[in-house]
């Protein structure tokens, strides 16, 4: 197969899986729509009385189970097939999406890691954010997660091929080297898994709000997500995942390569600012979820912050600042540093 | 916390005080338990991300001193501002320090009280059980026909089995109490001495270390001499000592370039080499290297990376009375990935005027309908496109100048019979004279330059070791789980009924299901363990098996 050839196949590729996520998103609105007729104690129940019959074991994600319904079998295997097909699809669509990145690490001369600009990061992020869903689905109970998570990579695909499409091309120099390899792939889950946590943390603090209120009620979304103790709990794993690789990626394979590639290990670039300051918003997150038992709504407000200084650094900067030697983003990189030597007396 | 203290100050000693009058004393003791509280770290953790925003956002002198100069000429009236608020070298300036040497006494504060606070935790026994275990928040209970004995012997020997510390029995103590976890602390422990670790290393670094650069021509026998006066740019550290400077000498040999001729990033460099000769000491023979991008060369302490190339015409110019007053390759700075570059030559000496140039070079020129376009960075159409300045060019003023930069304030535009600006064409050979017999210009030749930085950075490899030393603290104190279960067996009404109680003490664990899993293990019958990981210390989601 050509070059050429590799990249029409990705870009196919990519419009294929973005029209398998939309099919997974339309059925797993139908599912939380079908849902909404159901109380969710019918659920709830369920679920969460297994085991050695214990007060209240939580296990959760139990509640957001499509639930038995009241309005007979018939509906709750409607409600139950909707879901599996939305899952179903949404797999179907990780793997055209994986097939995309691959064909676009295939069409470039040589053959690459398909992580050279803006538009391939984005697409490498948004399948580990699918990845990560799709592996912790069962194990952190977060098929409630679906629509949005199915939705938020919607979104960052689209936005990613209408506003940040770049033709394949060879990497520049300075990135030519394993360490891309490494860095930006710990970077990339770490910026998957945080924001799987950030959409959990927006949803404490939407329920939290919706229960202070009064306005909660046993049917619609919110009352199916799952109790807040379980979504602070949930968005600590996610946070307490992503930030040892966030750590690896930005603090220690980072500087070993700039220090390679640019002669210096921490040169306070705007991207390595942020990507610090984003280190310590996460380190203030954890510390108060963990110790000054800060849990819920002001961890999830910091959790957030986070989520906002993470995305601003990975978008942000690149639109925003002109210094930053990260160059991808930039159609061109630097080919120069140029630091006007200024010698003393004219020439 | 402020309230309490002043009352124990006023009731303690003798002489009656005023109301909220503090010993020195007290004083110091109550504001180093405030520095060293979480809350404060907290703060100051926030705090210092705030203040490292303003360094991304005004240019920064040791990042971009071109830069951060021509800011300053935009912004005549913020500059002494901002000078003053040191916010063209925020990391560098005091009250950046200040924030990150407050975090730096917080965290050692912190951790020497919990270091012996953890040794002593280290060797602690389980505390005995809570009276009624049913009242905490995760607990279970079960019936069985086994006696008591019989039902705790197993507890006992289950979780020692799952890794717990099992507090030995006791007369007068009817439970079993076990914990488990402790490295956990000692995770978190490493994890906060190697923070100071890291800034230790990287204190050592800018304190000791310097950078500077170079930029060498190519082929050029003169080379680099590793001397001061040598560099164009040089950085040192606050405690440098010229003493700290190698001995070692090189020189760009040859340099190639491999340049795309298609595919959407035609004309654009795919890599380059340059091919140098390095002697150690002062006398060796030459050794050869070919120094790329991620291939620095490493001499003693002193490491040297290629960091950028570009191409320098060969220009002469003569005056009005003929004489030579510049000659020589001249550097063009690229401004773009296809290196159109941009330069200026500075003729001080020139008769009857000053004779200033300022402009672009092609590499490839082609003319697309009146319009100058550079196709690639490869030099296949090599052209110049200078204008010409004369008059003061402020060479005179004793003050220092960078010689990519032409002093226009009071130069004037050299222009042609009609009025114009005039304009300087030349290709690789051809000499043009300049209007108002002020002499001629000659494009001669072609040379290239390579950017070379050359720094030493002591402490590196201590930061490394710190940092790595903080991922596996880390790791140790995220996914160890310090969990405490206790267990009551009593006889009631012909059976044993049996209480089972677990405390998660890290605030993210899930400690419902290992209860569930320990009781499903204990009842009589169930063979023990038969889930795997469900006990172990890895990652925390391996336990979460929900139904
Ligand atoms: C450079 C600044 C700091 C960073 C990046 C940092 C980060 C962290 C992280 C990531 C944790 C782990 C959270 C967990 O165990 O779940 C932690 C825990 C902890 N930190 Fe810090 N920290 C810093 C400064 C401090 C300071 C100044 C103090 C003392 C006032 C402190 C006291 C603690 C304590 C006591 C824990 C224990 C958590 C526990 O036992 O559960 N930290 N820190």
């Amino acid at each position: 197969m050509s070059d050429s050839a590799w990249e029409a196949l990705s870009n196919q590729a990519v419009a294929a899986a973005g029209l398998v996520y939309f099919l997974a998103l339309l059925a797993h609105l139908v599912e939380w729509s079908a849902l909404r007729k159901v109380p969710v104690e019918a659920g709830a129940r369920e679920t969460t009385t297994v085991g050695a019959g214990g007060p209240a074991a939580p296990a959760y994600g139990a509640s957001a189970e499509p639930a038995a319904g009241s309005e007979g079998p018939d509906h709750e295997h409607r409600i139950d097939l909707f879901g599996r097909i939305g899952f179903s699809l949404t797999v179907v669509a990780g793997l055209v999406h994986a097939v995309s990145l691959l064909a676009r690490g295939m069409a470039a001369d040589p053959n690459r890691v398909p992580w050279g600009n803006m538009y391939e990061f984005t697409l490498s992020g948004t399948f580990v954010v699918t990845l990560l869903y799709v592996v912790m689905r069962r194990r952190l109970g977060l098929s409630w997660m679906a629509p949005l998570v199915v939705g938020f990579v919607l979104v960052l695909l689209m936005v990613d091929v209408i506003w940040l499409y770049a033709p394949v091309s060879p990497l520049t120099e300075a990135l030519n080297s394993p360490w891309l390899v490494i860095h930006v792939v710990s970077a990339v889950i770490a910026t998957g898994a945080f924001s799987l946590g950030g959409i959990c943390s927006v949803l404490y603090l939407l329920k939290e709000r919706s229960i202070t209120k009064g306005r909660e009620s046993s049917t619609g979304y919110l009352s199916r997500v799952p109790s807040l103790a379980v979504l602070d709990r949930v968005s600590y794993r996610l946070h307490a995942f992503a930030f040892p690789v966030w750590t690896f990626a930005v603090l220690i394979t980072g500087p070993i390569w700039a220090h390679q590639a640019w002669s210096n290990y921490w040169n306070w670039d705007p991207k390595e600012v942020w990507a610090f300051i984003t280190w310590v918003v996460y380190a203030a997150y954890l510390h108060a979820r963990s110790t000054a038992g800060w849990k819920g709504r002001n961890a999830a407000y910091l959790a957030l912050l986070g989520t906002a200084t993470l995305w601003f650094n990975f978008i942000g900067i690149n639109f925003f600042s002109t210094t930053s030697q990260h160059s991808y983003a930039a159609p061109e990189p630097a080919p120069v540093v140029a630091e006007a030597p200024v010698l003393a007396g004219g020439a | 916390m402020s309230t309490a203290t002043k009352e124990r100050a006023s009731g303690a000693t003798p002489p009656p005080r005023r109301a909220g009058e503090l010993t020195l004393g007290e004083l110091l003791r109550f504001g180093w338990r405030q520095l060293t509280s979480m809350r404060t770290a907290l703060i100051l953790l926030l705090v210092l991300a705030l203040a490292a925003v303003p360094g991304s956002i005004v240019p920064q002198e040791g990042v971009d001193a071109l830069k951060t100069s021509n800011w300053k000429d935009a912004h005549p009236t913020l500059t002494p501002i901002y000078e003053r608020l040191s916010l063209f070298d925020v990391y560098g300036s005091p009250w950046f320090a200040a924030i990150y040497i407050l975090l730096m006494i917080s965290l050692i504060g912190c951790i020497i009280p919990r270091t012996f606070h953890y040794w002593r935790g280290l060797r602690a026994v389980p505390p005995a059980a809570p009276r009624n275990l049913t009242r905490l928040p995760d607990s279970t209970s079960y019936t069985t026909d086994e006696d008591v004995a019989e039902v705790e012997e197993r507890a006992r020997r289950l979780l020692a089995k799952r890794g717990y510390r099992v507090r030995p029995a006791r007369d007068g103590e009817d439970a079993v109490s076990a914990e488990r976890g402790y490295l956990r602390e000692a995770g978190n422990l490493v994890f906060h001495l190697s923070v100071v670790v890291v800034l230790v290393g990287f204190a050592v670094g800018s304190l000791l270390g310097y950078k500077g650069g170079v930029i060498l021509l190519v082929g050029d026998d003169a080379g680099f001499t590793n001397r001061l006066t040598q560099y164009d740019d040089f950085v040192p550290g606050t405690l440098f000592g010229a003493d700290q400077l190698d001995d070692f000498a090189f020189d760009v040999d040859s340099f190639d370039v491999d340049w795309l001729d298609s595919g959407p990033a035609q004309g654009q460099a795919r890599g380059f080499v340059s091919h140098v000769s390095y002697v150690e000491g002062l006398d060796d023979a030459p050794t050869e290297y070919d120094l790329r991008v991620n291939h620095p060369l490493q001499i003693d302490d002193t490491e040297i990376f290629l960091i950028g190339h570009g191409y320098a015409p060969v220009i002469t110019v003569r005056d009005g009375e003929g004489n030579e007053v510049y000659s020589g390759p001249t550097i063009f700075l690229p401004q773009s990935p296809d290196f159109l570059s941009f330069g200026v030559v500075k003729a001080a000496d020139a008769q009857p005027g000053q004779i200033g140039l300022e402009g672009l070079f092609y590499p490839t020129f082609i003319n697309v309908e009146g319009d100058p376009v550079n196709v690639m960075g490869e030099a296949n159409n090599p052209t110049l496109s200078m204008q010409v300045y004369t008059g003061d060019l402020g060479l005179d003023q004793g003050q220092s100048q960078s010689v990519y930069v032409l002093d226009k304030a009071d130069a004037e535009l050299v222009t042609k019979a009609d009025g114009s600006p005039f304009r300087l064409d030349l290709q690789e050979g051809q000499t043009e004279t300049l209007p108002d017999g002020l002499g001629t210009v000659t494009f001669e030749g072609l040379e290239r330059w390579n950017r070379i930085q050359i720094s030493q950075t002591p402490g590196k490899e201590v930061a490394l070791i710190g940092v790595c030393l903080a991922l596996l603290g880390l790791l140790g104190s995220l996914f160890i789980r310090p969990r405490r279960v206790w267990l009551r067996a009593r006889r009631e009404g012909g059976s044993t009924l049996v209480e089972v109680a677990a405390l998660d003490r890290s605030g993210g664990g899930d400690v419902g299901v290992v209860l569930q899993q320990l009781v499903a293990d204990l009842r009589p019958g169930a063979t023990p363990g038969h889930t795997p990981g469900a006990d172990g210390a890895g990652p925390a989601t391996t336990e979460e098996k929900t139904s």
